[in-house]
């Protein structure tokens, strides 16, 4: 509050921050400050980088002292917290944020100066933001843990690269089926975990994420194997073809505009947004109907639903179908879009940013999701220049914001019908689930 | 026969790796009730920690027996640090959260570590030359000879005599009591007066401390390690947990065995690709068919 | 006496454990029946049974319903309801995070879900569904009438209060229609004047006259207080150790000395079991 008060808490501050570097230098010292690497001869030898490890430590005793001093400075002044005040107003203009962002998606392709490299920033995201929503409708709404969310992904996109090439069948025709086979695969994976609960459904999806990608990895016949399927047939424009040298029956011909790149890729931008404008269509339908209310009744309590007469078993798989054929839908527009998949899109490290998104966004929140997407598939590729080291914010990222909104972005939940007003239910009041 | 005898050996040895591990994951799940995703990476931690003290120990002229201790004893510690640090930073803060932010931030921490250790000590594989070598053949059918190596005697050595110190540590300790206490019921132990807080502490630091002598023994057994082994092997692990009964520390080591049993078996006699899968299945098999394990305890909803 | 529910015989073991042993009663249509009986007398268990949360080791549960005899003990728990038995939980089970309308709404999943053409037609939007939905608003809305409820609405059920929460629990309960209602200690936690309007409702609910459009409905109930019981109640059957002592009108069962015994009998042994079954009971959601 006042320097008499502050003098005497920077002793204890300091004690602190030095604790904090003794146990910063016992991390550090032997994985930092000693790197192994291959020499000449083949033999390992060890390089020693001691100006490294005394930044390190040195960030780490500043960063403490500076986060002891502020939580002190902050709870010696009493008062609503900068996100207290900012709450009302913010949950007002939030109102705003969704259509805002919607009216932003639509108009990307055409605001100037957006070139190729934002469309494919917008379509990576986009990408990302489907199957956030397709993984919302099983983690936030059912409360059923998915770690296993990327196998669905894959199953879409291998089932379109495969039919596409041996049937020679349309995007139009294999996305429908791909988002078949992904709901079939994910009734498959709903039967046996039916009865099991939390950690150990998402382990169980785990599992069954690793044995779709390795299996793809292996039968080599079928899938390629690590190399994986190239020369995915390209979508077309109702049958008008993105050839790049135009000609007779492409696109550009066909509008009689000049032939050029950036048509497939505007064709795909709004393709993604469509795709993900309709998962959004979906659950927020599905949401205020008996099927979504029962989801969200399972969240919260499941013995409750029994006893009110619900199908657990056919609710369960409803949600495991439709967010693995959103899934599906997904990996089939991945395909088209990379022209090549292999195992290596598909591992866990998927499965688990997909979740992130969720859970970050706030479970059950379409907007939420959208923004976590937004933030941290943009954010991911903003920071492309600090290369290795942007998993590691990434990863650090994840955890900060965990601690800091454990419910995430949008934790609140907005009530699927009303005899009045609608008024939103503050988060600690949601239960997030136990299956 | 003499062939089963061989992978009986090669798996049991692999087994007691798994089981190890196994025991971290089993004995954080029992106290708090999370999957400490970021496990398999302390792990990994383990093996690079004992990679770099190797290099220094034998740098510094030491061999043998003597330098396997000290490494041993070095990475125990440093890993130890590790293990508490992680669980200070990531899960601290979200005790009594939302059942889905521990497990995202685990997530998370998991990243972090492998990140962290690619960019501090690179991405490419450290191979290492063997340092223990020898073995003795137990048994001669024909042209095939049933070896039993120096390394697989070490792997079981050590491991038993850790796990023995372990168990004396949880029966028979004050810190094993306040280990069980916490697990049966964490609130009732504070209110007996126990520090929940450093008690779920000292297990992580035990926890890392089985996983970096599993990571030196992976080391010495495989010579090879690069930043993204805890993944694979922490899910086995995590499986072995599983399918001992999580929360049973037992069952851990004997799920470990089971699994490392298991993968070596698959390997030898049907195919070396599938064998991940193997693990996984019996994962998913062992969770839908028996959720409480082998040797776990069954958990009853009231309504 | 035609009844609506007949038990004959019923055991439920657990491992060595028999918590109920033999039990025989039947439950009158457009009747009120408790089953009392001391702490640890097997009340919840067999409650339990009827409502197919366990499956019993023997014995058998039959509802009798117009139409022909069900066997609910052959049943799987969310066909129970469907077969016409609601229950509410002794640790009221609402869905927090879900207001009160969607809580009632949920509880006529099953009606609006066949409107919908199970769920297709209500993605599309079609009419069907709409007055469907308008016609479960309008139930939801009488029954939240009928439990003073009407208020809140919109706000979600953690907020209320407790003894508002058990009236919905009840009033979601009554929204699958069913024709017996079964309550776990529906007076647990209540304060006397709370105890007494609830007394009203459950004879409002019994008469068909609770809210508007409801048919009479049998209620089955458990309670470990007998003044509670006795006020409400046309029939009562009293559990003791596993086993029925008593069965009969309630001015015969406060005489029974069979059950004054149960109640007051046995002293230092009675404690224990007070405390095996307070540890069952405590384990609610926080477990």
């Amino acid at each position: 509050m006042t320097a008499p008060a502050a003098r005497p808490a920077l002793a204890p501050a300091l004690r602190d921050a030095a604790l904090a570097a003794l146990i910063a230098l016992g991390l550090f010292l032997p994985l930092v400050g000693l790197r192994t690497d291959v020499g000449p001869g083949g033999g390992l030898f060890l390089r020693t980088r001691w100006p490294d490890v005394a930044l390190l430590v040195g960030v780490v005793f500043l960063g403490r002292l500076a986060a002891r001093l502020w939580q002190d400075w902050r709870a010696a002044r009493r008062g609503a917290s900068l996100p207290k005040r900012l709450a009302g107003p913010l949950s007002r203009s939030g109102r705003l944020v969704a259509p805002l962002l919607l009216a932003f998606a639509l108009l990307l392709p055409v605001i100037p100066g957006i070139g190729r490299y934002e469309l494919d920033l917008g379509i990576l995201v986009l990408t990302y933001v489907m199957l956030g929503w397709g993984l919302n409708i099983v983690v936030g709404l059912a409360g059923l843990l998915d770690l296993g969310y990327v196998a669905f992904y894959a199953v879409g996109a291998y089932s379109y690269a495969l039919l596409a090439q041996a049937f020679g069948l349309s995007f139009w025709i294999c996305l429908p089926l791909a988002g078949l086979l992904a709901a079939f695969w994910g009734i498959l994976l709903g039967f046996p975990v039916l009865r099991l609960r939390g950690d150990y459904l998402a382990i169980v999806t785990l599992a069954f994420g690793e044995i779709i990608r390795l299996v793809l990895l292996n039968w080599v016949s079928l899938t390629g194997g690590p190399n994986g399927i190239s020369g995915i047939p390209r979508p077309s424009f109702f049958g008008l073809s993105f050839s790049a040298g135009g000609g007779p029956g492409s696109f550009a011909d066909a509008f009689g505009l000049e032939p050029s790149p950036t048509h497939r890729v505007v064709f795909l931008y709004y393709l993604i947004l469509a795709l993900a404008l309709l998962t959004n269509w979906v659950t927020l339908r599905l949401r205020r109907q008996p099927l979504g209310r029962a989801w969200e009744a399972m969240r919260e309590d499941e013995v409750a639903c029994r006893s009110l007469g619900i199908n657990i078993t056919t609710t369960k798989l409803t949600a495991f179908a439709l967010g693995a054929m959103f899934g599906g839908f997904a990996g089939a527009f991945f395909a088209t879009r990379q022209a090549f998949i292999s195992p290596e899109s598909f591992t866990f490290i998927e499965s688990a940013i997909i979740l992130a998104i969720v859970v970050l966004g706030g479970l059950g929140s379409q907007l939420g999701v959208a923004i976590a997407a937004l933030g941290l598939i943009g954010g991911f590729e903003v920071f492309r220049d600090l290369q290795e080291w942007r998993m590691l914010v990434f990863g650090g990222a994840m955890v900060l914001i965990m601690i800091w909104k454990p419910r995430g972005l949008v934790g609140s939940r907005t009530p699927s019908v009303a005899l009045g007003q609608r008024r939103t239910i503050s988060a600690s009041m949601v239960a997030e689930g136990r299956g | 026969m003499a062939y089963a005898l061989q992978q009986l050996i090669n798996g049991i040895s692999l087994g007691m790796i798994y089981g190890l591990i196994a025991v971290g994951y089993t004995m954080v799940y029992g106290i708090i009730g999370m999957i400490n995703f970021a496990h398999g990476d302390i792990f990994m931690i383990g093996a690079f920690l004992s990679l770099i003290f190797l290099l220094l120990v034998t740098a510094g002229g030491l061999d043998g027996a003597a330098a396997i201790l000290l490494v041993l004893v070095l990475s125990m510690a440093f890993t130890a640090l590790y293990g508490w640090t992680v669980e200070r930073i990531a899960y601290r803060p979200l005790r009594g959260s939302f059942r889905l932010a521990p497990l995202i931030s685990a997530i998370g921490m998991s990243i972090v570590l492998q990140n962290y250790v690619q960019v501090s000590q690179g991405a490419r594989v450290k191979p290492m030359e063997p340092l223990v070598r020898g073995g003795i053949t137990v048994m001669r059918d024909g042209d095939f000879a049933v070896q039993l190596s120096t390394m697989q005697m070490l792997i079981v050595a050590v491991t038993l005599s850790v796990l023995a110190v372990f168990t004396w540590l949880v029966t028979r300790t004050p810190l094993g009591r306040a280990m069980r206490a916490c697990e049966q019921d964490r609130r009732m132990a504070s209110l007996l007066g126990i520090d929940t807080d450093r008690t779920i502490s000292i297990t992580f630091v035990i926890g890392a401390a089985l996983a970096s002598v599993a990571g030196t023994m992976y080391l010495l057994r495989y010579g090879v390690i690069d930043f993204y082994i805890g993944f694979l092997v922490g899910v086995k692990a995590f499986t072995a947990a599983v399918l001992g009964g999580i929360g049973s520390l037992p069952g851990a080591v004997l799920g470990g065995l089971l699994i490392g049993l298991i993968e070596t078996f698959w390997s030898a006699y049907f195919s070396v690709q599938y064998k991940d899968v193997a693990a996984f299945s019996i994962l998913v098999l062992t969770l839908v068919l028996m959720p409480t394990g082998l040797l776990g305890r069954a958990e009853v909803e009231k309504v | 006496m035609r009844p609506i529910l007949s038990v004959e015989a019923l055991t439920m073991r657990f491992g060595g454990l028999t918590a109920v042993r033999e039990v025989s009663f039947a439950a009158a249509t457009g009747a009120i029946t408790a089953v009392i009986g001391p702490n640890g007398a097997g009340k919840t268990t067999m409650f339990n049974c009827i409502t197919g949360f366990y499956r019993p080791s023997e014995g058998s549960i039959t509802l009798h319903r117009p139409e022909r005899p069900v066997a609910l003990h052959r049943l799987a728990g969310h066909r129970i309801a469907r077969a016409g038995v609601a229950r509410t939980f002794q640790n009221v089970r609402l869905f927090g995070g879900m207001t009160v309308l969607e809580n009632l709404l949920v509880a006529q999943h099953r009606r609006l879900m066949a409107a919908t053409g199970f769920g297709i037609g209500a993605v599309l939007g079609l009419s069907g569904y709409r007055a469907a939905e308008a016609a479960a608003i309008g139930r939801a809305t009488a029954w939240l009438e009928a439990c003073g409820l009407l208020d809140r609405a919109d706000d979600p059920a953690a907020s209320l209060p407790y003894g508002a929460q058990r009236r919905l629990e009840i009033a979601r309960a009554m929204c699958t229609e069913p024709a017996l209602l079964c309550l776990d200690e529906p007076a647990a936690g209540l304060n006397p004047r709370e105890s007494l309007a609830l007394g009203a409702l459950l004879r409002a609910i019994r008469d068909g006259r609770a809210a508007e459009g409801a048919s009479p409905c049998s209620i089955l109930l458990i309670e470990h207080d007998m003044g509670v019981v006795m006020g409400i109640s046309d029939h009562i059957v009293v559990l003791d150790h596993g086993s029925k002592i008593a069965d009969g009108l309630p001015a015969a069962i406060r005489a029974d000395p069979r059950v004054i015994a149960a109640y007051l009998g046995e002293g230092e042994g009675e404690d224990e079991e007070d405390e095996a079954d307070a540890g069952a009971a405590g384990d609610g959601p926080a477990a």
